[in-house]
């Protein structure tokens, strides 16, 4: 078995709000081995953004944190502030949604990544600069020399994610989480980032951490997924098993949302029916009841997550469900 | 970029045109015969005021007098004031070290307070110290020059005796006393500006922290004086220069009050007594010269402009 690189147990993250406390998290718990890709799954809102700047230490001092979180075996949550910045760019690094406006405006690429290397390895600047092209470079970025002195504004999409990526690499952390790294880009390109991202954690051995709501990028490039459903975790396990037999009816729902080529022509896609729950005013028991086709009495009490097989949980009473599926 | 400044520069040649044509034009909309009141003593004599209205071309169609006076213009002629009997340029020679003097000095009063004070009350949005930032600027910019001028003579001159009063020393003379008179009008006339200074400041930089770039630079585990001071201050300056080229440009057109209550002999007091005496040589005179300013400091603005907002850097 090998070593968690990041391992999370227990996470809770509640806001103070206005209207009293507001819990977005309750109780995420999932480990990312070294060199692997463990994607966390569900819809807008359901709290994957919250969990990774939770483990980052990137939320607003109005979020309170729960929960233990261990790099490398090293507890971080509780450490001081200093101490987790000194942490972010240098042992964990994360990439953005938006390579458009994550980016600085004001500085060009080559500055932005020697900026981490400068900081957190005490570089000079003409080294950090050499040290970013070469990072550049392996990022794919053709003619990487020129485009270390050009701007933002002066790359494209594609070329700013790879910025991005080349500066979250640049001090080689052991955890890298990726925060809808292609959702803003276009299709081809989106496959493009994910080779490398691919190819790159098979050379450094950085434990990736994917959040995304494309269960084709899961299948294609994760080995563990961890479905979110409203703050909680509604399952997980590894990707292929996961998405060959999902055993929460949420995860059955997700799939069936999902397009596929190879499906019958004309087949109207399936939408998980009704609305995620108002976290404010969530549901008594399970989260999912509400939506949930499968629905019974006991579905009132809170469902633990459960092994289903082996290494393969879902938080569902009804779980296993490949009878009731085949019955459907 | 080069290409850039030359079509910049061309821009100026129509502003400057248009702006004489107004400059001008605001002096014929003066009520009056200046001839009149430029005769003085000697006004019911016919004899001296054709001299005075030959002089001055006033018997001459108005677009001849423009014309004559643009070309004097042209060549540095800012022609010549028959109140105060001197050439006109030589006046504003005179003042503009006093106002650039006493503008300066209201200026990087305005922002050493004014800028550090916005990046601050941003940083500690809705604390004590945004609160106290806020009072200090909401007091600064209602607080009207006049009644500040006065407490500080009463303050700092009358009770402490610190200060003079008034008056002022060139510096060339005597920096020390130079600076000691002028560092009240100074502070009076900088002191409202820096409020406005950290009110835009402070908005500039509220947005420029809530921006992608800013989670990124805290996420590379940049300390947050960095975060503040290089991430987001560079982005947050783009509009306080602006404010900051036209802050400058209304301090350079001269203070009327503030000049008048610290009896300083600058643009402000030159213009006032020029209206009241219907001296328009001078009034024109003034007004070209601060057009001027006005112009350069816009074009120093967009070179600011460029050199901290890249997206502006045309090839």
């Amino acid at each position: 078995m090998s070593a968690s690189a990041l391992e999370v147990r227990d996470l809770a993250v509640t806001f103070a709000t206005e209207r009293g406390p507001l819990r977005v998290l309750d109780g995420i718990s999932f480990s990312l081995p070294a060199g692997r890709t463990v994607a966390l799954v569900g819809e807008s809102g359901c709290g994957k953004s919250v969990a990774s700047l939770a483990v980052m230490g990137l939320l607003p001092p109005s979020a309170k944190v729960a929960g233990t979180i261990r790099l490398e075996g090293r507890e971080i949550a509780e450490l001081p502030p200093e101490e987790r910045r000194r942490i972010r760019g240098a042992e964990m690094a994360m990439i953005f949604q938006e390579p458009m406006t994550s980016l600085n405006p004001a500085f060009t690429a080559g500055e932005q990544v020697a900026e981490a290397l400068r900081l957190h390895q005490g570089l000079d600047r003409a080294r950090a600069h050499a040290a970013a092209v070469a990072m550049l470079e392996a990022v794919r970025i053709p003619e990487a020399a020129r485009r270390a002195r050009q701007y933002p504004h002066q790359l494209s999409g594609g070329m700013r994610q790879r910025v991005m990526i080349a500066m979250a690499l640049a001090c080689r952390p052991r955890v890298l989480i990726a925060d809808e790294p292609t959702t803003a880009l276009d299709v081809t390109v989106q496959a493009q980032i994910l080779a490398l991202l691919d190819e790159l954690r098979g050379g450094t051995g950085t434990a990736v951490l994917l959040i995304t709501h494309d269960l084709g990028v899961v299948a294609d490039h994760a080995d563990e997924v961890v479905v979110m459903y409203a703050g909680r975790v509604a399952e997980s396990g590894p990707a292929a098993q996961v998405l060959a037999m999902p055993q929460h009816p949420y995860t059955v729902g997700l799939l069936g949302a999902a397009p596929r080529l190879d499906g019958p022509r004309g087949t109207r896609l399936a939408t998980v029916e009704g609305t995620v729950p108002d976290l404010a005013n969530p549901p008594e028991g399970c989260r999912f009841k509400t939506r949930c086709p499968f629905r019974i009495a006991v579905c009132d009490t809170v469902p633990a997550l459960r092994e289903i097989a082996p290494g393969h949980r879902a938080a569902c009473h009804r779980a296993p469900l490949d009878q009731i599926l085949e019955a459907a | 970029m080069w290409g850039w400044l030359l079509r910049r520069l061309g821009q100026i040649i129509p502003t400057l045109l248009i702006l004489s044509v107004l400059i001008f034009a605001l002096q014929q909309l003066m009520p009056g015969d200046p001839a009149i009141i430029m005769a003085g003593e000697e006004r019911g004599d016919p004899q001296v005021l054709a001299e005075i209205r030959a002089e001055l071309m006033l018997d001459r169609p108005l677009w001849e007098q423009y014309g004559a006076w643009l070309w004097r213009l042209l060549h540095g002629d800012l022609g010549f004031s028959w109140r105060i009997r001197q050439p006109v340029g030589e006046l504003i020679l005179e003042k503009l070290p006093v106002t650039l003097q006493l503008g300066l000095m209201a200026f990087v009063i305005a922002v050493v307070i004014g800028v550090p004070a916005g990046i601050v009350s941003a940083a500690y949005r809705d604390r004590p110290a945004d609160w106290a930032a806020n009072g200090i600027a909401l007091a600064g910019i209602s607080t009207p020059n006049f009644w500040l001028g006065i407490m500080m003579i009463l303050l700092f001159s009358v009770n402490l005796g610190w200060l003079p009063p008034s008056g002022y020393v060139p510096l060339t003379e005597d920096w020390r006393q130079s600076l000691a008179t002028t560092i009240m009008p100074a502070f009076v006339l900088g002191g409202g500006i820096a409020g406005v200074f950290m009110r835009h400041t402070r908005a500039a930089m509220i947005g420029a922290l809530g921006q992608d770039y800013v989670r990124t630079a805290r996420a590379k585990g940049l300390p947050e004086r960095v975060v503040i001071g290089r991430h987001a201050l560079r982005n947050a300056l783009i509009p306080v220069v602006t404010l900051g080229t036209i802050e400058l440009g209304r301090l350079l057109a001269g203070a009327v009050l503030t000049e008048q209550i610290f009896s300083i002999p600058g643009f402000g007091k030159l213009i006032v007594d020029a209206v009241f005496n219907r001296d328009y040589p001078v009034v024109q005179g003034v007004v070209v010269v601060t057009a001027l300013i006005f112009v350069t400091l816009s074009l120093i603005g967009d070179l600011l402009y460029m050199a901290i907002n890249p997206r502006l850097r045309v090839a």
